[in-house]
């Protein structure tokens, strides 16, 4: 029986939803492929990240240990995954399409001279080869390619499987592996970290309250802070918003911008073009506020107010704050 | 950095499609006959990043790209925002998988290297390209140059003899250190690219464009159609049209948990 | 949708300016129950208007565009959306500073304010340009900029308060039903609705509509490229989106239009660039709008140098927006105005640009409602195409040639370089061995001249002015006034195959012609009738002859250009039952003219048939055989001399041509061109030609052209024709002659009768009780009268032969006197010579 290895991203210990979603894609695909699925964990913090693995069906956990893995470092990870990969002799290395799985699977690929594929949503056998549907143009087009390869490195789009523990947990057998690493490997390792900001982010923010063209101005975006202040949630923007320097690059929304999966988007004057539309389609709610009825931002919403954000979204505030007043008038 | 930093970016010219991709009747590509092009948006702000260094620091932005001849378009476009030179590897083949453009790249890049006898300082890549998305190509490439890259890169401060590279993370930065020569993917959003100005465009409508046949290859990795993500359909609830609306708006955020 | 209409009076497809004008003066003029529809979403729906520089500079050499343009800039005032900005034309050329003067002179005409200007006052208007790139300016104070979005909403609001209208975007016609050749329905997206009468004012997309119903509106959409440059500190110093004078770069084909703190850059330099009304993009897949593609940055880069050498400060400005713009382009540059041909109640308003808009949805309103607009729509009429004319071919072909003449300098005789040759007669091989020089004649290739005929100059040459003038010399030769005396002093061959020949047959035959026509059409078998046909408000709509063939046919010969407008004009009267058939036989019956004083010497040669004046009388025609040639020969003349006009069928045109040819040969025969026929010969007679001095604005009465009695039945525009007999002409069709041909400059000159103002001694501009003004209409040489005559309409006070007064051309005054007011000939006013 093969074995696939998925590597389990983590943030010095800290593994998300995001990395549990991966396994529970890798697992399936190994499952249907009859094979045995082992999970990687790299450096320092990995037995922490490693626990509880086994209930997402990873029969063998691989935690990955060596003096100079100290921090995250693509050159070091990868180093580390493919050394285990040529040891396991693994017939697929998976891990998730996050800036930091492309990463490494990429060096993974520049070091054995192998093909990688980034993002694919959905895998299926076709003899040796795989045939999967990846995503392409942020995921408003879709690739169905061919992998040929005696070993099958790919990514899985993020979101792509929502986490889900296996029927029944495997042995989730924890073994340590280290790997012949110098100080190249080290060079590209992270050497500082600079905290910004403890407070809500875009891209976790249970609520994004987003202003696109319509809003106007950069003046004109108070209303929708003060909404989203009120929210308890984060401003967005979209790519329009950015380049007429109404706000800055770290707010935009979109394919090349940040990814968001909020409980709730509220799109205020954003038309809804394919760039901004990849960024923010996987929120499970959208609110859309525009003028223009058909605009595809409103055409693929749940719920839309056709009218002026400029009178929409205040009332919206005010409205908010009334109930917070009589409810604390009542309470 | 010492003085005349060299710096080489690479790039490729997208389509810049509307609200909805139209492909081609044979799925192969998108059909492009009624849309623009452009440098790719991480690329596009590699390139700003590259100008916005040797206009500080003194040297040359070499902007290089893999794809058919009318990519000269992208390269014109790269001088005219401030490129020193610009490099053109031709080829009337659509899609080149990620193993076989950085081997074309490479190739091409030794060249380069050769003639001017010594590396490019620092080589930027976009972080993935807008269309394919493969996220590899200048990894592979700096592999097999033996240089270190890092991606996802939203900041760089130069050194003298090295680089301070910054990454984006939910709670702030992850900051790399890398020796020179180097690579770097960069991000949208290291910087804003200008504007051409008329002049840098009429500058650009007579620079000279190298060219250097690409050597082909394959890998295992292959296209076999693109496919548009099935629509969703329209189930919008309209909930209003004016701040009448607000009271309903406030009701479903409440049944959301979320006020 | 539950309010979506399932009937109306009118739909109207399109909500750009022209949909949104159209829409407003119906309701204006009563119509209710108007249904507006647009595919995309309002106020803009993505379509030409969206985009559109919104500039108007109302100055034109052609009338009817200059007035269209002019209603439609008051318009824009009245709804308080023009703002005046001033406007210059710089010139890098000489030949461009000859072209204002002409410009000086059309806007004198049209009695628009402007002026020269030279580089320094050009350098005051607007700091920023380079005075030493430019030889001098042409201002016009009154250019102004629009904002036609605006405008178009309130036109909407203005039908719906009147409760004539029900406006849906985003609607899409999915087709166009007729029934028996009317319009009968609109299919959409959102359902069918039934319909009297359909306006398509698609811009661009018009030719896809018009297709659905299957009419053709023959217009290709093209590329019109812009640029958006700025930041510009000194632009946005004028807190204002428009603070400078727009500046046209003519020499270059460009312009540059401040908005805001920016400056847009817009050509019609680059190669032209079409595309497919089936090809746009929807709103979906396009990145900016349907009718903003992207740029192609190569097309514009040879522009951008020219932009900066005029205004250095572009230099170091950024390019922050670039479009490739689609607008409508024509095979004849002017739009496409009318109910078409092919299908009854299907208006077209179509291939109109933002300073023309209003001005022509009213003229389309008014026509829809009266019958005609009010401004003479002669060259916007989408029926004057032959259906050659409208294929894609034909139309991508003339629309490349003069897509880069926008801002180029069109010579008022100017001839087309492609798609030549698309209809020739038979004749075209003689008369090119004869050294023919064709013009174009309602696409016929018509000799206008010959250069066989250059050895006549040896013998008229010192009777024929120099012209000095370059200008006044192209698309001219002095061989056409040779041609001309020797007509006059022996006999001249012309070939007349551009004529358009209608057979009118049928029961109904004599009423149907009675009703089309002014003069009395029920005369003998074997007569001929000269009759003008009118509008319903009694203006001119064609003038034309009549042949009658039998009890219940009728032959009716008319101008080629004039051809396929005719055939319309025709077509639509006809009654519904088929008592009268109507036939198009032009391209079965070729035509020769024969006519001097040695005509009938030189027919009496090749035939047996009595063409003596008591057996063959002047207005008369018959059957006869020339040769071995069976003709029709029609005693006519449109140039003042004995002969005849000489039908033959197309394919006997040659040999009969040759018979004559042979027959002449020691009378003296010359071949001769349009060149005489058209202008030197007829002006000399006087007589009137339809789009000059006959057009829908002037009445018989005042063309001089009314019979002393009127026949008793009924015919279009007879109740406005007696009321026009009944009153004193407002104007009065004069000939005046050139009193002097050398300006002040010392050059001789020679107008051309391109609306040239006719101005009195002190240099006032002339208006007729109507506010119609006096110009020229038409202007030529008049050989055997040793002078050079003018054709206009003065006011009766003004109509007073020996009434001295001006003519104003390129800028300069000529002297010039009222020769003869009315339709009496100065040449051989008895008509002695083709009468006898």
């Amino acid at each position: 029986m093969s074995i696939f290895l998925y590597l389990v991203e983590h943030d010095r210990g800290r593994i998300d939803e995001t990395a549990l979603g991966g396994l529970t894609g890798a697992r399936l695909l190994a499952e249907s492929r009859d094979a045995g699925l082992q999970a990687v964990v790299i450096g320092a913090g990995a037995a922490t990240a490693a626990e509880g693995l086994d209930a997402y069906g990873a029969e063998l956990i691989h935690l990955v240990r060596h003096d100079l893995l100290v921090d995250y470092g693509p050159d070091a990870w990868a180093e580390s995954l493919a050394q285990l990969a040529g040891t396991t002799g693994a017939g697929a290395v998976i891990a998730t399409g996050t800036d930091r799985g492309n990463e490494v699977m990429a060096q993974v690929g520049a070091r054995t001279d192998l093909a990688m594929v980034a993002n694919c949503l959905e895998i299926e056998p076709d003899g040796d080869d795989w045939l999967m549907t990846r995503v392409r143009w942020g995921g408003s087009l879709r690739e169905r390619a061919r992998l040929s390869a005696p070993v099958k490195l790919v990514t899985l789009a993020p979101h792509s499987t929502d986490a889900a523990p296996a029927g029944e947990p495997a042995a989730g057998t924890v073994a340590e592996f280290n790997p012949e690493l110098d100080e190249s490997d080290a060079v590209t390792m992270v050497v500082d970290r600079v905290t910004v900001s403890e407070g809500i982010t875009l891209a976790t923010a249970p609520v994004v309250v987003s202003g696109g063209r319509g809003v106007g101005s950069a003046e004109a975006f108070d209303i929708i802070e003060e909404l989203a202040d009120l929210l308890g949630g984060a401003v967005g923007c979209s790519r329009v918003v950015t380049n007429n320097g109404w706000k800055n690059h770290k707010f935009q929304v979109g394919q090349t911008g940040t990814v968001v999966a909020p409980d709730l988007y509220i799109a205020c004057g954003i038309s809804g073009a394919i760039q901004h539309w990849v960024g923010m389609m996987n929120a499970k709610n959208v609110l859309a506020i525009n003028i223009d009825r058909d605009a595809p931002m409103v055409t693929k919403a749940d719920w839309a107010v056709i009218a002026d954000l400029h009178q929409v979204v205040p009332a919206i505030s005010a409205e908010i704050a009334r109930r917070r007043t009589l409810a604390a008038e009542s309470g | 950095m010492g003085s005349a930093v060299r710096i080489l970016v690479c790039v490729k010219r997208v389509p810049a499609p509307g609200a909805k991709i139209v492909l081609t009747p044979d799925a192969q590509d998108i059909d492009s006959s009624l849309l623009g092009f452009a440098i790719s948006p991480h690329e596009e702000c590699a390139v700003e990043e590259a100008v916005r260094i040797v206009e500080r620091e003194g040297g040359s932005v070499t902007v290089m790209t893999l794809g058919p001849p009318e990519a000269e378009e992208q390269l014109r476009s790269a001088v005219a925002v401030g490129a020193t030179s610009v490099v053109l590897l031709p080829s009337d083949v659509p899609d080149w998988d990620p193993v076989s453009t950085s081997r074309a790249l490479v190739s091409a890049l030794a060249g380069l290297e050769d003639e001017q006898g010594e590396p490019f300082d620092l080589i930027l890549f976009g972080n993935e390209s807008a269309d394919s998305g493969g996220y590899q190509v200048g990894i592979r490439v700096a592999r097999s140059l033996g240089r270190p890259m890092v991606t996802g890169i939203k900041g760089i401060d130069t050194g003298e003899d090295s680089i301070s590279a910054r990454r984006e993370t939910p709670s702030g930065w992850e900051v790399y250190r890398l020796p020179l020569p180097a690579v770097v993917g960069v991000k949208e959003g290291i910087n804003l690219p200008r504007y051409p100005t008329l002049k840098g465009r009429m500058t650009a409508r007579r620079a000279p464009v190298t060219t250097i046949e690409p050597v082909a290859g394959s890998s295992g990795q292959s296209k076999v159609m693109l496919m548009t993500p099935p629509d969703a359909g329209s189930a919008v609830e309209i909930l209003g049209e004016g701040p009448e609306a607000a009271p309903a708006i406030v009701d479903i955020m409440e049944s959301l948990g979320l006020v | 949708m539950s309010d979506f209409p399932s009937s109306a009076r009118v739909v109207v497809i399109g909500a750009g300016i022209v949909g949104n004008s159209v829409v407003k003066h119906l309701a204006a003029l009563g119509w209710r129950d108007i249904v507006q529809l647009d595919k995309g979403p309002l106020p803009n729906p993505g379509g030409s208007t969206g985009h559109a520089s919104n500039f108007i500079y109302p100055v034109d050499h052609n009338k009817e565009m200059a007035h269209l343009t002019l209603d439609s800039q008051k318009q824009y005032e009245e709804m308080g959306v023009n703002t005046v900005s001033g406007g210059l034309e710089v010139a890098r050329t000489e030949a461009r500073m000859h072209e204002f003067n002409r410009r000086m002179t059309s806007a004198r005409s049209w009695d628009i304010d402007s002026r020269l200007v030279s580089p320094a006052e050009v350098e005051e208007l607007v700091p920023f340009i380079d005075p030493s790139v430019i030889l001098g300016g042409w201002y016009t104070p009154s250019v102004s900029v629009v904002d036609s979005l605006r405008a178009g909403t309130l036109m909407r609001e203005y039908a719906q308060e009147l409760g004539a209208l029900s406006v849906h975007p985003k609607t899409e016609v999915l087709d166009i039903e007729t029934a028996r050749g009317r319009i009968s329905a609109v299919v959409t997206d959102k359902g069918r609705i039934a319909c009297e009468y359909v306006v398509i004012a698609c811009g661009v997309w018009s030719p896809r509509l018009a297709a659905m119903a299957g009419a053709s509106i023959p217009l290709t959409p093209a590329v019109h490229q812009m640029i958006d440059v700025g930041p510009l500190e000194v632009l946005s110093a004028t807190n204002n989106e428009i603070g400078y004078p727009i500046v046209r770069d003519m020499d270059t084909f460009c312009y540059e239009r401040q908005t805001g703190g920016s400056m847009e850059v817009g050509s019609y330099a680059h190669r032209p660039i079409f595309h497919h009304p089936d090809t746009i993009p929807s709103i979906e897949e396009a990145r900016l709008s349907p009718t903003e593609l992207p740029l192609t940055m190569d097309d514009f880069d040879p522009q951008l140098e020219q932009a900066v050498e005029l205004m250095p400060f572009l230099g170091d400005a950024e390019i922050k927006y670039g479009i490739n713009g689609l607008l409508s382009l024509t095979p004849d540059a002017m739009p496409l105005v009318g109910e078409t041909p092919e299908v009854k109640n299907l208006w077209s308003c179509a291939a109109i640009w933002i300073k023309e808009g209003p001005g022509t949805g009213r003229a389309l309103a008014e026509w829809m409602t009266q019958g005609y607009p009010e401004i003479d729509p002669h060259a916007s009429d989408i029926a004057r195409f032959y259906s050659y004319m409208k294929t894609e071919r034909h139309i991508l072909a003339r629309c490349s040639e003069h897509f880069n003449k926008t801002y180029g300098i069109v010579h008022p005789r100017e001839q087309w370089d492609s798609r030549r040759n698309s209809r020739i007669s038979t004749l075209h091989a003689t008369t090119s061995a004869l050294g023919a020089v064709y013009f174009e004649a309602g696409g016929w290739e018509r000799p206008h001249w010959y250069e066989s005929n250059a050895g006549l100059l040896d013998e008229y040459g010192d009777r024929i002015p120099e012209r000095p003038h370059e200008w006044d010399r192209r698309w001219w030769s002095p061989i056409q006034n040779a041609e001309h005396l020797a007509l006059r002093d022996r006999v001249g061959m012309i070939d007349l195959t551009a004529f358009a020949i209608f057979d009118v047959t049928g029961s109904g035959a004599l009423q149907f012609m009675q009703y089309m026509t002014v003069n009395q059409v029920d005369r003998p078998v074997g007569s001929g009738i000269y009759t003008p046909l009118l509008t319903e408000e009694g203006g001119f709509r064609s003038d034309l002859t009549v042949l009658r063939m039998a009890e219940d046919h009728f032959r009716v010969v008319t101008g080629g250009f004039d051809g396929a407008r005719d055939a319309y004009w025709f077509r639509k009267w006809l009654p519904e039952s088929d008592c009268v058939t109507f036939t198009d036989i032009t391209s079965s019956v070729s035509t020769i003219g024969v006519w001097g004083p040695n005509a009938r010497r030189l027919v009496g040669k090749v035939t047996d048939d009595d063409i003596s004046h008591e057996g063959f009388p002047y207005g008369t025609w018959k059957h006869a055989t020339i040769g071995s040639i069976p003709v029709t020969m029609f005693r006519i003349s449109y140039v003042g001399d004995l002969g005849w006009e000489v039908y033959t069928s197309m394919e006997h045109a040659p040999m009969l041509w040759e018979t004559l040819w042979e027959a002449g040969q020691d009378l003296g025969v010359v071949p001769v061109g349009a060149g005489v026929y058209g202008t030197t010969a007829r002006l000399e007679k006087g007589y009137r030609l339809m789009g000059a001095e006959l057009e829908s604005e002037y009445n018989p009465v005042e063309a001089g052209l009314a019979r002393p009695k009127v026949k008793k039945a009924d015919f279009v525009g007879r109740e406005a024709y007696l009321r026009a007999r009944d009153e004193e002409p407002a104007a009065v069709c004069c000939t005046l002659a050139m009193d002097g041909h050398v300006s002040t400059s010392g050059t001789a000159r020679f107008p051309m009768g391109g609306n040239e103002p006719i101005l009195t001694l002190e240099g006032g501009r002339i208006e007729d009780r109507k506010g119609r003004v006096s110009r020229v209409t038409s202007a030529g040489a008049a050989p055997s009268l040793d002078t050079y005559l003018l054709l206009g309409y003065l006011p009766p006070e003004f109509a007073r032969e020996g009434r001295r007064l001006q003519v104003m051309y390129q800028n300069e005054l000529f002297p010039v006197t009222v020769a003869r007011a009315g339709s009496k000939p100065l040449f051989d006013p008895d008509d002695g010579r083709m009468k006898s």
